[in-house]
């Protein structure tokens, strides 16, 4: 039987879908600029100059200089290439510690796990309730001969901006890189690397409509970084591997659009995100959100729900044409308690039972009323049954 | 949907009959730390095999983590009567504890009206007396009612098993007439969460109290040699004893398990010989009967159900008098009643 409704994409912090401008330009690549970068000809010369192009755009996003920004292959290779980097570079100068905040992506804090399988000592920054890592943790994290911190500069499950500025000032003191990933932010908030004080920032093209495998990693000039991808002479030496022209280009036409649209689509989706969340605290009984509601990006929302098990509400919700998610897609599947949701100290049950809505370009105020419409129903009939089994 | 032939064939079916099938798969342990060994039943490729099926048929799918259930109610259960000296059945347990129950919950808060899986057996419900009736499947090589004895008339109300009715070589043809990504697939056989198949590993791992030594006696008493815990034996087992040679030179079985001073007691097979057991925690899925009542009572899922008379004693327990002596009744198994192909009720043998 079809399931005849409206479909509702409420996970742009997942993915994003391409903006038509960026989805008419990668598709013109794919055709036209199949040369490789790298070769001398003609058909080198027209992809080179797609990815210079590419590159100023993505540097006028960050308000740095084009010659700093390294294309990747994503936001997670940008963040395994600028702690990685770093942790190695530094490891001659005797630098054997890392810090990063307890609510980084998994990009982060799976490396740094690598990384201490390989010896290397490792300090997590805590956040306090409302999800912000506070300057003074940072303080007592570091050590004599840390190489880099890492701090994400907007958290992808609860949207709260970290200060930034603030804790760069802290890892310089102690003479370390500091490294953010604004993976969440770049296209959401300026983004401003030198207002930001760091040396390393991951940026990844399809959280702002950009494709898939197109990612960027800033890195300020006269910083120290081993490449973690050797090869050819690609992206100054720094990341070799024949570079992926149509998603870069991609990427390009999305951070362009970002820059013209922000102010406005910023305010927008923030009006919507508003509504949605007041809708839902209003309309159903129990919720309560999760992070500091000020210093967030203005497209996330993060809503417990008393007595429901967010996997049951997610999918119910799905089933509705209703598409959110648990946290962090990389992580679901597994289910374990958000790490973010545990570091902010809530208590066992709220998270496992927050569900993480955000929005983008394409949401609209009809979308945002039709999940306050099903919401409660699908609530009160999963609480129901939880009801039934607490009494069986 | 286990990502195996017959539950993906089940939704399959349902989908093709025009019903609202939502493929629901339960991950049932933890498969994130590098394992790449698992061959059998919900093992990671198992759950994406169960996508790929419900892509290929069109049908919404989700994984459901039942890790910590499957752990209190199946896996720690599993590992009890290990140690306790009885050989457990997991598979019913998880049955009637999880997929007839959590599972069947969880899909009706996704507005689902029945839960239906890949099992051979059959389920109607009388006309006459509203009852639901538990059915062998068609497939007498394959018929899995044995580990269903436990559902409760709710339960089975809710319960679709659209294989039930079809042999095994017609599920695997409808699978490849379908083009389904498993239709080629091997059937599982090992209990899902032991894919190595080293039940004794499994236990000692996860006992509470590392498992204890003891010794092996003869039915007199008198000790034959030692081994390195109970739960590395079950009732008729006759390989794997380490006893050097019998006293008598004919062959030794497990008769008994005694979990208080950690004994295996051996002996010929003639004295694996019972005509009587009792069983506990019996569910009755036809009428419970007032008085004794004739069946072919079933006590492992590859016994040839004997003619028994079964009487009900009250408390969910009862006792079972075979016609002729059975051998290897063995604790912890279920013990099930037919009648022809249907299935009156069961318990755990005692």
């Amino acid at each position: 039987m079809n399931r005849s409704h409206m479909r509702v994409y409420f996970d742009y912090n997942a993915t994003t879908p391409l903006a038509p401008e960026v989805a008419e330009a990668v598709a013109r690549a794919t055709q036209d600029l199949f040369g490789n970068a790298s070769s001398i000809h003609y058909f080198g010369q027209q992809a080179k100059a797609a990815l210079d192009e590419a590159r100023s755009a993505v540097a006028a996003l960050i308000h740095a200089d084009p010659s700093e920004v390294v294309f990747t292959g994503g936001g997670t290779e940008s963040d395994n290439f600028a702690i990685r980097g770093a942790a190695e570079a530094a490891e001659v100068s005797g630098r054997r510690h890392l810090v990063a905040s307890a609510i980084e992506h998994e990009a982060v804090l799976n490396t740094l796990k690598a990384l201490a399988r390989r010896g290397w000592r490792t300090a997590l920054v805590p956040v306090d309730q409302s999800g912000v890592a506070s300057p003074d943790e940072l303080r007592t994290a570091m050590a004599d001969d840390t190489s880099i911190v890492s701090v994400m500069h907007a958290n992808n499950e609860i949207g709260t901006i970290q200060p930034i500025a603030e804790l760069s000032a802290i890892a310089h003191e102690r003479g370390a890189l500091m490294h953010t990933d604004a993976v969440q932010s770049a296209g959401k908030i300026p983004v401003d690397v030198r207002a930001l004080g760091v040396d390393l920032l991951s940026l990844s093209a399809h959280k702002f409509n950009g494709p898939k495998g197109a990612g960027a990693l800033w890195i300020k000039r006269g910083t120290r970084l081993q490449p973690i991808l050797t090869g050819g002479k690609h992206e100054r030496n720094r990341r070799a591997g024949t570079e992926n022209v149509p998603a870069i280009v991609g990427m390009g036409v999305a951070a362009r659009l970002a820059i013209a649209k922000m102010s406005g689509e910023a305010a927008r989706v923030r009006a919507l995100r508003d509504r949605l969340e007041e809708g839902i605290l209003r309309a159903v009984p129990g919720t309560a959100v999760n992070g500091a509601r000020t210093a967030r990006v203005p497209n996330t929302t993060n809503i417990s729900f008393d007595r429901v098990e967010a996997e049951s509400l997610l999918i119910a919700l799905d089933l509705e044409g209703v598409a959110v998610s648990t946290g962090s897609a990389c992580s679901s599947g597994t289910l374990e308690p958000s790490h973010v949701l545990r570091a902010m100290g809530l208590p066992a049950h709220r998270t496992q039972n927050s569900l993480r809505f955000s929005l983008g370009m394409f949401s609209t105020e009809e979308e945002v009323d039709h999940v306050i419409e099903v919401l409660p129903r699908l609530v009160e009939k999963l609480r129901g049954l939880t009801r039934k089994t607490v009494t069986a | 949907m286990s990502g195996g032939v017959d539950s993906s064939v089940a939704a399959a079916l349902l989908a093709e009959q025009g019903h609202d099938v939502i493929g629901l798969s339960m991950q049932l342990y933890d498969q994130t730390e590098g394992q790449t060994s698992f061959g059998s039943c919900c093992s990671i490729d198992d759950l994406h095999d169960a996508r790929r099926v419900a892509a290929a048929i069109n049908i919404p799918h989700y994984i459901l983590n039942f890790e910590r259930q499957f752990d209190e109610q199946v896996v720690s259960n599993f590992v009890r009567e290990y140690t306790s000296g009885r050989t457990p059945l997991p598979c019913a347990h998880c049955n009637s504890d999880l997929k007839f129950a959590t599972l069947v919950e969880r899909a009706q808060g996704f507005g689902a009206d029945a839960v239906a899986t890949g099992h051979y057996a059959r389920v109607e419900r009388d006309a006459v007396t509203g009852r639901y009736r538990l059915q062998r499947g068609v497939d007498p090589a394959k018929d899995q009612s044995y580990f269903l004895f436990s559902l409760t008339q709710h339960q089975l109300a809710r319960a679709v098993f659209p294989v039930g009715d079809r042999p095994k070589d017609a599920v695997r043809e409808y699978a490849r007439l379908r083009q389904l990504p498993v239709a080629n697939k091997p059937d599982s056989q090992e209990i899902c969460f032991i894919p190595d198949d080293d039940y004794a590993g499994f236990v000692t791992t996860h006992a509470a109290d590392a498992p204890r030594d003891g010794v092996i006696v003869d039915e007199h008493g008198r000790v034959l040699g030692s081994h390195a815990g109970i739960h590395r034996f079950t009732v008729g087992q006759r390989k794997g004893l380490g006893l050097t040679s019998s006293p008598t030179g004919t062959p030794m079985y497990v008769l008994a398990l005694r979990p208080a001073d950690q004994q295996v007691v051996v002996g010929p097979k003639s004295s694996l010989e019972r005509t009587t057991l009792t069983a506990s925690g019996v569910n009755w899925i036809a009428e419970e009967p007032r008085a004794a009542i004739h069946v072919a009572a079933q006590i492992r899922h590859r016994h040839q159900a004997a003619p028994a008379a079964v009487r009900a004693l009250g408390d969910a327990q009862a006792e079972v008098v075979f016609d002729t002596p059975q051998i290897a009744v063995t604790p912890g198994q279920a013990v099930v009643f037919y009648d022809g192909d249907v299935v009156v009720g069961g318990g755990w043998i005692d």
